[in-house]
């Protein structure tokens, strides 16, 4: 399987029938695809709207996912403006959002919207998305560009939101952070305990229930 | 008495050095007929305060190939190249404020509020600069309010007193920033009678409205 296919999968098990959930670019929007039919979750898309899927035949100018690629609205959907959209986002009616990251760090820091001197596209909807939402769960490859750790101790690039994230599901495994520090909790298939460790930077403890994942 | 006007006439509304609202979300609900009257006029020194700068050639982006734009107040600018070279020649000042608290700092400018306060941003570097407000023991950012000389908005149907219906996601920062500037002036494909509109349906009030261009 394919690492993202296997990440995405992976994302669509922690949603619950009824979820209000906002999906982020790349990755995220992937597990759209694995909500089993069996559970109806509500895609919030922020540029306004909830009831995101996909497009139809006769593509709407006027309608279109936040990465501004063309979408459409199920039945149930309603469209609003900006200030409603940040309404939902920030006022706790998200029960979660997905999105990747650049890094993320044992106390939950996220940094994901810029790497000073070389990106600097802006942070769009994501500080608000980290603070408002219910549960922030991470999706990303575990290690990046020249197999660089990303699960680090302390966060170095710039950061979307202090102490906001509750998961890291990646290709190699998946961690829970806790009061009680960031914990493995599972494994991707195939993947050791000795790669996993030689990947990650963070210091982390290893659930007493460690499971294999079951995507 | 209608507020429908040429093109040309609302482009007399328009003067070097202004503060200018622009609506759309990538190029989504962008008064594209405005924006083009804009750059042909050359008008120039321009701070535009918008979601994002949009594509080169779409929306907002068109502003800035042009280079008529002094500053940009946006949260995101990842999707026009010329942007980030801009800003790293020192050609263009960029004030980057996440989606969420950008909005909200218009409906304040718009709703007589001195600002408004937003758990968005805190220890990251949107903070700087910025007094802090505990409540309940939770930090918030006081975030400024925002107005403009005009705001130019997309809507899809008006009547001719000026009450506007939006489309989908066309609808995004367009009923706010109307809310927030000194001349409003509305670009719609469909323009009715006044009273064809049920009240019930009008989702920005005519008397925010003051004139009204055919797209």
């Amino acid at each position: 399987m394919e690492n993202r296919v296997l990440i995405a999968k992976r994302v669509a098990q922690e949603l619950n029938n009824g979820d209000v959930v906002n999906l982020g670019i790349g990755i995220p929007t992937l597990v759209a695809n694995y909500i089993p039919s069996d559970k109806k979750v509500i895609l919030h898309s922020e540029n306004g709207f909830i009831g995101l899927g996909p497009a139809g035949e006769t593509i709407d100018p006027d309608l279109t996912n936040a990465g501004g690629q063309p979408a459409g609205i199920v039945p149930t959907g309603s469209t609003f403006d900006s200030s409603m959209s940040f309404a939902i986002v920030r006022g706790g009616h998200l029960d979660a959002t997905v999105l990747g990251a650049l890094q993320v760090d044992q106390e939950g820091n996220l940094a994901n919207w810029t790497v000073p001197g070389k990106i600097v596209p802006g942070m769009g909807g994501a500080m608000d998305l980290v603070v408002g939402a219910k549960r922030v769960i991470v999706a990303m490859e575990h290690v990046g560009k020249g197999r660089v750790a990303k699960i680090l101790k302390k966060c170095t690039l710039p950061l979307t939101a202090t102490g906001a994230v509750d998961m890291i599901i990646t290709d190699y495994c998946v961690f829970k952070i806790t009061s009680q520090g960031i914990v493995l909790t599972e494994t991707a298939p195939g993947v050791s305990l000795q790669t996993i460790r030689e990947a990650t930077e963070a210091e982390y403890s290893i659930s007493a229930d460690l499971k294999e994942m079951a995507v | 008495m209608s507020k429908i006007i040429s093109i040309e006439q609302a482009m007399d509304k328009v003067q070097d050095s202004f503060v200018i609202m622009i609506g759309g979300f990538l190029a989504v609900g962008t008064p594209e007929r405005l924006i083009d009257a804009v750059v042909s006029k050359g008008y120039k020194d321009l701070t535009v305060i918008a979601n994002d700068t949009g594509f080169p050639d779409r929306g907002i982006g068109k502003l800035i190939v042009s280079h008529q734009v002094k500053k940009a107040i946006v949260s995101h600018v990842g999707t026009n190249p010329e942007t980030g070279r801009q800003m790293n020649a020192n050609e263009l000042e960029v004030e980057l404020s996440p989606q969420g608290t950008l909005i909200e700092r218009i409906r304040s400018g718009g709703a007589g509020l001195g600002g408004v306060l937003t758990p968005t941003g805190v220890g990251t570097v949107v903070a700087e600069g910025k007094s802090t407000v505990t409540i309940d023991g939770r930090e918030f950012l006081l975030e400024k309010p925002l107005r403009a000389n005009v705001a130019l908005v997309k809507a899809h149907k008006a009547d001719t007193d000026g009450n506007l219906v939006f489309r989908m996601s066309a609808r995004n920062f367009n009923p706010k920033i109307a809310t927030a500037a000194d001349i409003v002036i509305a670009e719609v494909e469909v323009i009715v009678s006044a009273g064809e509109i049920d009240p019930d349906e009008v989702m920005l009030p005519g008397i925010f409205v003051d004139y009204i261009v055919q797209a």
